[in-house]
């Protein structure tokens, strides 16, 4: 945890500059008549934001914050495993939306987390794989009219039978 | 005699079938998200937010305001049945719920918490009653200075009041605020802060982004990271006539922590950023400190249950008086309402109470029909919540993540916005391992479209000179306090260097 601490203060007043910068393409001073430019109010926070994590590096130098004294790891085998099934199985379902459309996609997370993280039984998985995104098609698109991605072109067959009930 | 028919009203309105109806389902929801340990009211808002697009605005809040109620219920549940609190406003309920349960006096413990709750937030919706319709009336006046003035004294209570790191606490607020200034110049209209020269960044970044990635995606990861061990359950013995000798029991020697919790917890709530975690807590160390036999407390003493019960259900409604008569929210939760009242078109603020009085009070009635919804579901369907409690995590959470990414893209409609929801859940995750609290950065992005216009406006109205902010009568006790409270934490870290010293030398 202390490197980790020190190692994000420092990630963070690299991002605080950043955006000091990044606001300096609109005026940061008082314009007479027109008040505080269009950078000002980005640039001062951000620098603030810096100020901070300076402030974090030197209680992390003087040992005075949690993190800053443990020599536990930021996480253990279990919690990378963890997070990484977990954490990766999120970013995988996101990069399905825009193949297999938002409704396949949450069919095959469910299907993931279910039977492959939760063990649970594969009527139960397989079950709730179907009906969920079913029910999420049936509230969005007849019931809230909003349409979500249908993905690549070869779903649309599915999509027709889907559509062809609510309209 | 107008409030009270503005109120008659409102309650006719809230009791319409539609409203009625939407009160059960979300008194429901907020005590089931409640008791799941990991979940509150702040995730479940955040999360539902999206879908109640499909009702008129009025609606909609009634039923987000409901489920705020119910979660404030809900939190004991898991706390006397489990000894994890649902939420963390319902924390100082474990400490002597859980020993009530382990005694075999869950039941007791229960009832007490569902009592204490109920009168709290009737106590709380009188004073709410009573207190808005002035503070709006007050707060019409206000202008950018002293709407500049609140939302520094909302970043102070933070700083002041929170108990959390100063420094890690000061960049969450700025990071929340910069957030909100992505985009475009609200003033020159030019793009700004456009990050790494992405497009999708000139839209912005909507506050609901960054609620259900924090509340949504970091919290769950962080929950299923934390919960590995197995947890003891007690389950209460539930009949009618063992809840009517709890509920005599409760009321004789809960009513003085019911009494404390009620009107500290209103007043905490209040303050802006303060919400009903520290009022729980307050309440609970206020109530120990007044009680004849301190010793008990932590054993099982259903003042101790009473006294955070009451203040959290009463902090609740309390946290909604700034949100509806300012346009400040009193927590993270209504930061997150008022949020939502930008996406259904009104401008929260004490206009509202002229410009749209069947909203306003329709949302008041709708607070006393909510209390009574969720005392008697919470009563009715005890044994139920339990058995939903031992639902696998490895069910909700995976539901909880689809709800999060579908429901983020119905309000956006845009995969970047989606991208940036996974992004923010992660980067909340690991930030929350180093102790950096989020909420403050939630409360920004929502308060910082507002307060940067009022700066600019104050500035330009005194030609540059901040001293404006401190020569306006209203706007001038208001930023001393903000001071003052931005200033405490370093008033104690030098009291604390001072002591050491002292102590070095002794």
């Amino acid at each position: 945890m202390r490197n980790g601490e020190i190692v994000t203060a420092g990630v963070l007043a690299l991002f605080s500059i950043y955006l000091m910068w990044k606001s300096t393409e609109l005026p940061v001073g008082y314009i007479p008549d027109r008040g505080p430019g269009g950078g000002a109010w980005p640039f001062w926070l951000s620098a603030i934001m810096l100020i901070c994590c300076g402030i974090t590096a030197f209680n992390w130098w003087r040992r005075t914050t949690p993190p800053s004294q443990s020599d536990e790891p930021f996480l253990d085998g279990y919690g990378w495993r963890m997070v990484g099934l977990v954490g990766g199985g999120v970013i995988v379902f996101v990069a399905l939306i825009q193949i297999i459309s938002m409704y396949g996609a949450i069919a095959v997370f469910l299907l993931y987390y279910l039977r492959g993280l939760g063990r649970h039984s594969w009527k139960l998985s397989l079950t709730t794989a179907i009906t969920t995104p079913l029910a999420f098609f049936f509230f969005f698109e007849g019931a809230m009219r909003i349409t979500m991605p249908t993905g690549l072109p070869f779903t649309d067959p599915v999509f027709d039978v889907l559509y062809e009930i609510i309209y | 005699m107008e409030v009270l028919s503005l109120l008659a009203n409102g309650m006719w309105l809230a009791l319409q079938p539609l409203n009625l109806m939407l009160i059960l389902i979300g008194v429901s929801i907020g005590l089931f998200i409640g008791a799941m340990p990991g979940l509150g009211s702040v995730n479940g808002v955040a999360i539902l937010l999206p879908i109640t697009f499909l009702v008129p605005p009025s609606g909609a809040i009634i039923f987000l305001a409901a489920i705020y109620y119910g979660a404030m219920y809900g939190g004991a549940i898991s706390s006397v049945t489990l000894g994890i609190p649902g939420a963390s406003t319902a924390v100082a309920t474990t400490f002597d719920g859980r020993p009530l349960a382990r005694q075999g006096r869950a039941s007791l413990a229960l009832v007490t918490a569902a009592l204490a709750s109920f009168v709290g937030g009737t106590v709380a919706n009188v004073f709410f009653t009573a207190f808005a319709p002035l503070l709006a009336d007050v707060a019409l006046s206000f202008g950018p200075p002293e709407i500049f003035a609140l939302m520094l004294l909302a970043f102070a209570t933070f700083v002041g009041l929170g108990g959390d790191d100063i420094p890690k606490t000061i960049f969450s607020i700025c990071f929340g605020l910069v957030l909100g200034a992505i985009g475009f110049d609200q003033i020159s209209g030019a793009p700004r802060l456009v990050l790494f020269d992405i497009m999708g960044f000139l839209q912005g970044i909507g506050f609901l982004v960054l609620a259900i990635g924090v509340y949504g995606i970091g919290e769950m990861l962080w929950t299923i990271e934390q919960s590995r061990g197995e947890v003891e359950s007690t389950t209460p013995k539930m009949t009618a006539r063992g809840m009517a000798k709890d509920t005599a029991e409760a009321t004789r020697r809960g009513w003085k922590g019911t009494t404390i919790g009620s009107v500290l917890g209103f007043f905490v709530g209040i303050l802006p950023a303060a919400g009903a975690t520290p009022a729980s807590l307050m309440s609970y160390g206020v109530a120990k400190m007044v009680s004849r036999v301190p010793g008990e407390f932590g054993k099982g003493n259903p003042d101790g249950v009473a006294a955070p019960e009451a203040a959290n259900n009463s902090a609740s409604t309390g946290s909604m008086l700034p949100m509806l008569t300012l346009g400040i929210p009193g927590s993270p939760t209504t930061a997150i309402l008022l949020g939502g009242m930008v996406i259904w078109g009104l401008v929260p603020g004490p206009l509202l109470f002229v410009q749209e009085p069947d909203f306003v009070w329709g949302l008041i009635g709708s607070f006393y029909i909510s209390n009574l919804a969720a005392v008697l579901i919470n009563l009715a369907f005890i044994p139920v919540f339990i058995w939903m409690l031992r639902m696998p995590f490895t069910i909700l959470a995976p539901m909880i993540f689809v709800l999060s990414i579908a429901g983020g893209y119905a309000a956006t409609r845009d995969m970047f916005d989606i991208w940036l929801i996974v992004i923010f859940g992660l980067g909340a995750f690991v930030l929350r391992r180093f102790d950096y609290p989020l909420a403050p950065a939630v409360l920004a992005i929502v308060l910082g479209p507002i307060a940067e216009p009022t700066l600019r406006q104050s500035l330009l109205l005194s030609s540059g000179d901040p001293s404006i902010f401190f020569t306006r009568p209203v706007a001038g006790p208001i930023t001393v306090v903000a001071l003052i409270l931005l200033a405490l934490p370093a008033v104690k870290l030098l009291r604390r260097g001072r002591g050491k010293v002292a102590t070095e030398k002794s």
